[in-house]
């Protein structure tokens, strides 16, 4: 972390989240809004690892991994409940999905 | 160093951009995986091995797979017949594949070039890591060892092929 400022991988990691959100915005296929979703975590835990470096601590990286678990888990239960909602629905389309009364 | 993390960066946002943009999802998987190398080379260059190398485990090796998993459930028929003529054109992969080889030869640099430099010299270790992670840390990853199991519980009882009578009730 000698050579590169904390303020550009900061601006990274927001440009990488800011990308996540608008997918998650603009795509209406779920599994694109679920890559998205991950992309906003990912970029999350980039700005803990970049402010970790800089500080010389071992927090960034500990947040890290409990952010990668945590990202594991959203993505196994998200997955199967698009399995189930393609099973019930025939659709991954979220704006049709949006009219189910449940 | 400041190079290779300032193209390493570039890489990361042309990939992630291309994967909100992709109509096919199998596309947008590929470049996701490539913005996933990006990041853990920037993990690299910032001082943290540990967290790059988790980057390519667990998300490029491990969630990425689950997501094809289930794109290759949802996507049967003759659809997938010509998806799988379709893949075998170069401009399915051209692109994925540039992204990388820039990234792989900036990691021959890394390791290569200048062997000295890789890791920045005051990078927290994963020693330090560990210990921070078995000391102060260690209810968190009890508690994430706790999520874990409740995601896998979770995505068993979901994933299940509903029988399509008698159940709609519950929907």
């Amino acid at each position: 972390m000698a050579a590169v400022p904390m303020e550009h991988g900061l601006v990274l990691a927001a440009v990488l989240f800011g990308l996540g959100l608008t997918g998650v915005l603009a795509r209406r296929n779920i599994i694109f809004v679920l890559l998205s979703l991950e992309i906003m975590l990912n970029a999350a835990a980039l700005a803990f690892v970049v402010a970790g470096a800089h500080w010389g601590q071992a927090d960034g990286q500990v947040m890290f991994f409990f952010i990668l678990a945590m990202a594991a888990a959203e993505v196994a239960v998200g997955l199967a409940l698009v399995v189930q909602i393609y099973y019930r629905f025939n659709t991954l389309d979220v704006d049709t999905l949006s009219h189910m009364r449940g | 160093m400041t190079v290779i993390f300032y193209l390493a960066a570039a890489i990361a946002v042309i990939a992630t951009a291309m994967v909100i943009t992709r109509t096919n999802a199998v596309h947008a998987l590929l470049y996701m995986i490539v913005s996933l190398l990006s990041l853990a080379l920037i993990f690299f260059t910032l001082g943290a091995p540990f967290v790059a190398a988790l980057e390519v485990i667990i998300y490029a090796g491990a969630i990425v797979v689950l997501f094809v998993f289930v794109i290759m459930m949802l996507n049967l028929g003759a659809e997938a017949t010509a998806r799988e003529q379709q893949w075998l054109q170069p401009q399915a992969w051209r692109g994925p594949a540039i992204l990388c080889a820039i990234l792989f030869v900036e990691f021959l640099v890394l390791l290569v070039v200048e062997p000295g430099q890789a890791g920045a010299p005051a990078a927290v270790g994963v020693k330090r890591v560990g210990a921070a992670l078995y000391g102060p840390y260690v209810l968190g990853v009890e508690l994430a060892a706790m999520l874990l199991l409740a995601g896998l519980v979770g995505a068993f009882h979901l994933g299940r092929r509903v029988p399509s009578d008698g159940e709609e009730g519950e929907s």
